[in-house]
């Protein structure tokens, strides 16, 4: 087989910041249409890869070929003006604007009277329909449509100076199932139109649908590229973790279904907890020792009943027992007092503090248990930091580095050290694997196993549905701002048939559909119940 | 070589370059400038020297307290106001009093500090729990303490006399103005205060991430209120150092624009507007900077009129010194004759083609 020429070819690049080597001697290429993805663990390398491409960064040594030229970036300009277009994970356009404007901004067609609007919306919608968007109106305002019609939208934005290569940095962390179809929609009708695109994704599914070859990064260094057909998931995940994975496989027995006594006082019960706006009155109870998954879409108030149980937000509705005792969970302070600790979904907003070391971030929620005036002593400081960065094997191993430096996944780790460090004896993760690696991941979900069985109660929410039905013993299924059913998880319960129960149009029937899964899973247990454990 | 580099990018590295540049200019213009001599009336020491020390204690003060205030992403502007209420309130309690004890000192100390931590809590306040704009807030303190100060003294610049008070900014200790050591003292009190304690860690946590701050389970009230308290309770110690060099508060003139001062001390010693991490010790030196600067202009005789443009000249110098981007554009023009850097190396240019474990 003849390969095409590659359109953009970065040859032995090495990136150096203090004390880390983020690239190392790393060649890469992008073939006109064809879509490769990059693949590796957080701190492998990607990102500056891809900022080495975008202009970002500049490269130490090594070269960037564009269009068999050698380019110097200087900058995002630099790179824009060799053709290469980005569109980020975060949508960066202007919400306030029109789709139109959005998608002609900086290229506005000028007339004698300033900008020829009418013009410019014109083109506007012909780059859209070259996306396939041609039912969009370019004169509506852009916040009228949904984040995935908006990243759509930066796509044809980017795509608007004709360029022959598009960088897309996890464009679907925030998407549903649906709208990752239409992006891919899309992605495939630039491919055809000899667009090279480069893909980063950690959703292995969507890697594997959209790719047609995958390059592979560890600690910096170029591993190997390949064709999607001569590399399955398997080999995949092993030569971004480059170690053997039986702990990943293992993982798939972390599903817990022995039966629990649930009529012992759980050591967590809400009765019609709710906030106006937030999540009608809920009912939730969680027990020592148990993992509870809450699903649903994003929105559907997953995050607004993590925030009540925390104290993050105030409850106007409810009573809160803990181990059979009213309590008010009016702050976060009462909430972590009480035991409980709050991982949030977004850890550069509400999570790590930026410039303040690993150290500090990790001693944080201790030290203000502990009041100001109480420092804690610094040999207990080391040793409690030495445990966590350890135990998640934080990279790098440096505690005094600030926490804005290091990776997603990393930063991640840190915070679920911190939250473990005030010893807790309900933790919510909300979201504590998005956008972090496969190996990263998997660490998390063994640890929060691990924390179940060593009788922490644990709730868990994630926008993946396989790894919530895999880590749950129990399941609460929201939608639209409201507990729609509740199950024990079993042989019955699958990823499809809890979407099949948020996919039911109305609430009431939702109820109904889980109701009926419920039972099934109390069939099947009874089923289980005669033939034995024989799971 | 890396050590120099580490100091060139500390903020307060070229505030002490710039200190030492101040005096160099002055030592040009009279050569004795730097000289110390003994007063014989008084037999305490005096130079120039000397009296940029005690012209500093009042700015060391307000950009002390300014620091933590700027650290949790807020301002006051209230400092110089500040100053002149706890002046006033000092030389109006002493003129009634009208006793050379030490025991009015204190008690004028006390009424001083008193009312200015009640005002610097109406700016915690205003700030931390009605949720105006610190910009806001401290604006309206600025104008309402100069017009408590007035009230105090009935709008009359008020004198008094009370030698141990007076000795404040005219006596020595081992030959340093008091005020100076004094102020030096408070300086040490509270850093140690800061770091030993995690005060300062949270207060640095607040102003990087309020929101993650809130949920890692640290109060921001109390600490927003205290870090105002602090700054109005050090802003009034200053006004005390400064009406004690002349035993006379000037109800418009004590403390005036001197939260400019204050400012840009802190911003001079490396503390980001943006809030975050401080540096006590950089706006330690920034205040000397500033009180070096002023005695400056008057020594080299810079017309009244011209004053603020000089001041603004040098602090712009200075904090185009302190931009890694303007130092590292400057400098690579200096040495771009040197090695070649970059992509441009024939190892680089004869490179290996992309290697393959698996090629299709």
């Amino acid at each position: 087989m003849i390969e095409p020429i590659a359109i953009v070819e970065v040859r032995n690049a090495s990136i150096t910041f203090p004390g880390v080597k983020a690239l190392d001697e790393v060649s890469f290429r992008l073939l006109p249409g064809e879509v490769h993805t990059l693949m590796g663990e957080n701190g492998a390398g990607k990102s500056t890869l891809i900022k080495a491409l975008t202009g970002v960064y500049q490269i130490d040594s090594g070269e960037i070929v564009v269009a068999g030229q050698v380019r110097h970036f200087t900058g995002t300009a630099s790179a824009q003006a060799a053709g290469i277009s980005t569109v980020y994970q975060e949508v960066n356009l202007c919400t306030n604007l029109t789709i139109g404007e959005n998608v002609m901004l900086g290229h506005e067609v000028r007339g004698l009277a300033g900008v020829n609007w009418r013009k410019t919306h014109a083109l506007a919608r012909e780059a859209l329909a070259r996306m396939g968007l041609g039912d969009l109106d370019p004169r509506a305002p852009l916040s009228s449509l949904s984040i995935a019609m908006q990243q759509l939208v930066a796509i044809s934005r980017a795509m608007v100076t004709d360029s022959k290569v598009l960088i897309l940095d996890e464009p679907t962390s925030s998407l549903d199932a649906n709208e990752v179809e239409v992006l891919f929609g899309v992605i495939r009708r630039l491919r055809d139109q000899g667009v090279a695109i480069l893909f980063v994704s950690h959703f292995l599914d969507q890697v594997y649908a959209i790719s047609d070859r995958i390059t592979v990064l560890r600690n910096g260094k170029f591993v190997g590229e390949y064709l999607k057909r001569d590399l399955d998931r398997t080999q995949l995940i092993s030569k971004m973790i480059g170690k053997d994975f039986e702990s990943l496989r293992a993982l798939g027995s972390n599903r817990q279904t022995e039966a629990r006594d649930r009529t012992q006082t759980p050591l967590f019960a809400a009765e019609g907890l709710g906030r106006k706006g937030a999540i009608e009155p809920t009912d939730v109870d969680i027990h020592s020792g148990e993992v509870v998954g809450f699903a649903g879409l994003l929105g559907a108030g997953r995050t607004e009943l993590a925030r009540l149980i925390a104290g993050a937000d105030k409850a106007d509705s409810g009573t809160v027992r803990i181990r059979g005792k009213k309590v008010s969970l009016n702050s976060p302070v009462a909430g972590l007092s009480q035991g409980i600790a709050y991982s949030t979904e977004s850890r550069r907003d509400d999570g790590i503090v930026g410039d303040l070391s690993v150290r500090e971030n990790i001693m944080l929620a201790v030290q203000a248990r502990r009041g100001w005036f109480r420092r804690v002593p610094a040999r207990e400081v080391d040793q409690l930091v030495t445990t966590y960065m350890e135990r998640f094997s934080v990279r790098p191993n440096d505690p005094d580095r600030p926490i804005r430096l290091l990776s997603g996944g990393n930063q991640q780790k840190v915070l679920l050290g911190r939250w473990l460090a005030t010893n807790p004896d309900l933790l919510l993760l909300d979201e504590p694997t998005r956008g972090i690696d496969v190996g990263a991941k998997a660490d998390i979900q063994e640890t929060v196993a691990e924390l179940a069985e060593g009788g922490m109660g644990v709730v868990f929410i994630s926008s993946e549905l396989e790894e919530v039905v895999r880590l749950s013993e129990r399941i609460v299924i929201l939608k639209d701002h409201q507990k729609v059913g509740e199950v024990v998880n079993g042989p019955e319960v699958t990823a499809e048939s809890i979407v099949s129960v948020i996919a039911t149009e109305s609430g009431d029937e939702a109820e109904e559909q889980a109701d009926a899964l419920a039972e099934e899973v109390a069939a099947g247990d009874d089923r289980t119940g005669l033939e034995g454990s024989a799971s | 070589m890396s050590r120099v580099k580490t100091a060139f990018r500390t903020p307060w590295f070229w505030a002490i370059i710039g200190i030492a540049l101040l005096l160099l200019v002055n030592s040009i213009k009279n050569p004795a400038y730097l000289a110390i001599s003994v007063n014989p009336t008084t037999g305490l020491l005096t130079g120039n020297v000397l009296d940029i020390l005690r012209i500093s204690a009042p700015i060391i003060m307000i950009a002390l307290g300014m620091t933590f205030v700027i650290a949790t992403e807020g301002i006051d502007l209230s400092v110089g106001s500040m100053m002149a209420v706890g002046g006033a309130v000092a030389m109006q309690t002493l003129s009634t009093l009208d006793s050379n004890s030490v025991g009015a000192m204190f008690t004028a100390i006390g009424l001083a500090l008193l009312l200015a931590i009640v005002l610097g809590a109406i700016n915690g306040i205003l700030v931390a729990v009605v949720g105006l704009q610190p910009f806001i807030s401290t604006l309206i303190m600025m104008l309402a303490a100069r017009g408590i100060a007035r009230v105090i003294t009935d709008g009359q610049n008020t004198n008094a006399t009370n030698e141990p008070f007076r000795q404040l900014a005219n006596g020595q200790i081992l030959g340093l103005p008091t005020s100076f050591v004094l102020a030096i003292a408070i300086v040490v009190l509270i850093a140690l205060t800061m770091r030993r304690t995690a005060l300062g860690l949270m207060i640095e946590s607040i102003g990087i991430n309020p929101k993650a701050s809130r949920l890692a389970g640290i109060r921001p009230r109390p600490i927003l209120i205290g870090v105002y308290v602090l700054s109005a309770a050090l802003a009034a110690v200053g006004g005390l150092f400064s009406v004690s060099e002349v035993m006379t508060v000037s109800v418009g003139g004590t403390g005036n624009l001197m939260e400019l001062d204050a400012i840009l001390a802190v911003v001079i010693g490396g503390t980001s507007l943006a809030g975050g991490k401080f540096s006590i010790l950089g706006s330690t030196i920034g205040a000397l900077l500033i009180a070096t600067l002023n005695k400056t202009v008057l020594f080299l005789g810079i017309p009244a009129a011209a004053t603020p443009a000089f001041k603004a000249l040098v602090i712009i110098a200075l904090v185009l010194l302190q931009s890694e981007r303007i130092r590292s554009f400057a400098f690579s023009r200096t040495k771009s004759s040197g090695t070649p850097t970059g992509p441009a190396t024939p190892a680089a240019t004869e490179s290996t083609p992309v290697s393959k474990e698996v090629v299709a």
